[in-house]
């Protein structure tokens, strides 16, 4: 069940410049969150920002009641996100979504760009305890967006491309040699910039592995009342936000 | 206890707050967060005689106080709706009203007739105002002979509340409102969305992908408030008015200003739970102002 809930400001870990985690903390409980599900947050103190601005859960702790998201500043409500102060009120929508599909898979690479790695460590936790072997495959700009690693270390291998060679291998994450070298995945999980996962997804086509990817559709509601967040799919237009953001990407037509 | 009770012909509301087609879906989207049955009634997303799959991704932007959409009403059809979808949300104790839509006229009475067999159904909403669709839609609804055609069509296909949705995309609405009134609509509602549209500076695109569409929110609230109150002095039939009520306040403008109705749109995105909590706000407004019926307020702006 969606519950609409208000949390306390609790903390930031910044990352760099345009990157932060912010925690939540509520005296309530937390609802059940699978990887891949998301919130809505109203932006405090903001009257300029109109909508909810939606996110991934990044992680949730049922002993102290918090949940946090990564968030990369992107404009007015991502930067005023990350200018709360104690005792601040953030009141959230969650959880909202499909989650990623597990079942049947042993050997999984998880494909990140940008802020669409956040979903990434739900889903590496599950896909540990259930015992897949785990890979991910992180791309960035540069060095400096390079993020979360130490967390994915924790949980699996990690590979890295960045565009301009300081870190990893020089390119794009299609470009990685773990794409020429003998294919040992069954399975390929990918949230990022949508050309990035589209080519993930033809590259899941030709390897004969099948892939899920997180779509960002811009969202007014983010539960199903707008059908403003549609993507083509081979059955029509679907709502992102209540059939997604998780699709498998045979389904859709992009 | 203030009297809350609303009725036009047919149509019996237990409060006037009911919620806009298209912002609300069926119901169901918001029955983890708030008690429908507490609404007056739920005007559910427009219906068009076959499926539509709508307008292209994107089909939403932000703009200041408000935002565009151009869904395009995307719907399964009416088939599906009474077959479907109606059968879950009958039972609930609030009026379900359709909103109409076609791309000729054929369709609109084709549509309505289906709805006039539904006996939990008291009440339709003839969308002539949506600005999102290429055929039929918001041509209707502004100009007056088109109106007036489409009107009296449906008329004579619905025995039950006629509401006709009005567009604010035109010269001069009371012209519309009156044209609908003479032919035998029950009230009128407005307005649907006013067309807009925005661009990115940087990209140099649209920001829609049908470049305009309709704009909702706080932004077009003056203007709907302006015109609730130039067609409440043009017509005899109640009006339904909306646009950008965002807290119980703006609704009571609303209803100072001529509204009988008034319906909550792009707030529900916000806070699913925005309707209940204006249905508590009218209330404590009536015991705070010794108002004994809701209704002692339609149209009671103070102008001297
Ligand atoms: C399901 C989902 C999960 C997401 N998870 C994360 C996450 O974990 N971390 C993170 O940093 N970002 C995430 N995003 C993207 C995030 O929602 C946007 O970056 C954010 O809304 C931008 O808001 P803004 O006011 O800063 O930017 P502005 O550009 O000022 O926003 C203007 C409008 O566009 C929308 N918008 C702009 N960029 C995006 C985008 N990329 N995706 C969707 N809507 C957008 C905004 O919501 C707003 O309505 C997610 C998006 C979705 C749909
Ligand atoms: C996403 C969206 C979809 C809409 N779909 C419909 C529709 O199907 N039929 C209709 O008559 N109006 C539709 N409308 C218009 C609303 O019912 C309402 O007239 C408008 O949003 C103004 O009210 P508001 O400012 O409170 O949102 C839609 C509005 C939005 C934002
Ligand atoms: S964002 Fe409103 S339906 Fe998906």
């Amino acid at each position: 069940m969606k519950r609409i809930q208000d949390f306390k400001f609790k903390e930031y870990k910044w990352l760099n410049y345009q990157n932060y985690i912010l925690t939540l903390k509520t005296t309530d409980t937390i609802a059940e969150i699978k990887p891949g599900n998301f919130a809505e947050l109203k932006i405090p103190n903001a009257p300029d920002v109109f909508l909810r601005r939606p996110l991934s859960v990044l992680d949730v702790d049922h002993d102290e009641n918090t949940i946090s998201f990564y968030v990369k500043i992107i404009g007015k409500g991502t930067e005023k996100l990350g200018k709360l102060r104690g005792g601040d009120k953030v009141n959230v929508i969650y959880p909202l979504g499909n989650s990623f599909s597990i079942n049947g898979t042993n050997k999984a690479l998880l494909v990140g760009g940008g802020s669409g790695i956040a979903p990434f460590i739900l889903l590496g936790r599950e896909l540990k305890q259930k015992g897949v072997e785990i890979t991910f495959l992180i791309g960035a700009r540069t060095k400096e967006d390079v993020l979360l690693t130490n967390e994915f270390k924790k949980l699996g291998d990690v590979l890295v491309t960045t565009e301009d060679g300081t870190m990893g291998q020089t390119g794009l994450v299609t470009h990685h040699s773990v794409f020429s070298e003998e294919f040992q995945f069954d399975k390929i999980y990918t949230c990022g910039p949508d050309p990035m996962m589209k080519a993930i997804a033809e590259i899941a086509v030709e390897k004969g592995v099948d892939c899920e990817a997180s779509l960002e559709n811009m969202m007014a509601c983010g539960f199903g009342a707008c059908l403003c967040c549609v993507v083509e799919t081979h059955g029509g237009n679907k709502c992102v936000c209540t059939e997604g953001p998780v699709f498998n990407t045979k389904d859709l037509a992009w | 206890m203030v009297d809350f009770g609303i009725q036009i012909k047919d149509l019996k509301l237990k409060n006037p707050v009911t919620t806009a087609s298209g912002t609300f879906g069926f119901g169901e989207e918001f029955t983890d967060f708030m008690d429908l049955n507490k609404l007056g009634g739920i005007f559910v997303k427009g219906l068009t005689l076959k499926h539509r799959e709508g307008n292209p991704y994107p089909r939403m932007a932000e703009t200041p106080s408000g935002m565009l959409n151009a869904v395009g009403l995307q719907n399964k059809g009416v088939d599906y709706f009474i077959n479907t979808i109606y059968p879950n949300i009958k039972d609930f104790d609030t009026e379900i009203i359709p909103n109409v839509n076609g791309s000729t006229i054929e369709d609109y009475v084709e549509v309505t007739e289906k709805l006039n067999e539904i006996e939990g159904i008291h009440s339709i909403e003839l969308n002539i105002s949506c600005p999102n669709v290429k055929e039929g839609g918001m041509a209707f609804g502004v100009s007056c002979p088109s109106a007036i055609a489409v009107t009296e069509a449906v008329r004579k296909a619905y025995d039950k509340t006629l509401i006709v949705k009005l567009s604010p995309n035109v010269t001069d609405i009371t012209e519309i409102a009156k044209g609908v009134e003479s032919v035998g609509a029950d009230a009128v509602s407005l307005v649907n969305t006013f067309l807009a549209m925005a661009i990115d500076a940087n990209t140099r695109k649209p920001l829609l992908s049908t470049i305009t569409g309709g704009l909702s929110g706080p932004a077009i609230k003056p203007i709907a408030l302006r015109m609730v109150w130039q067609v409440f002095n043009a017509v005899q039939i109640p009006v339904i008015g909306m646009c950008g009520i965002m807290n119980a306040t703006d609704a009571i403008e609303f209803i100072l200003a001529g509204s009988t109705v008034i319906q909550i749109g792009t707030a529900n995105f916000i806070d699913p739970q925005i309707s209940v909590k204006i249905i508590e706000g009218i209330e404590l407004y009536c015991k705070q102002q010794n108002v004994d019926a809701v209704s002692d307020l339609i149209g009671a702006m103070v102008t001297k």
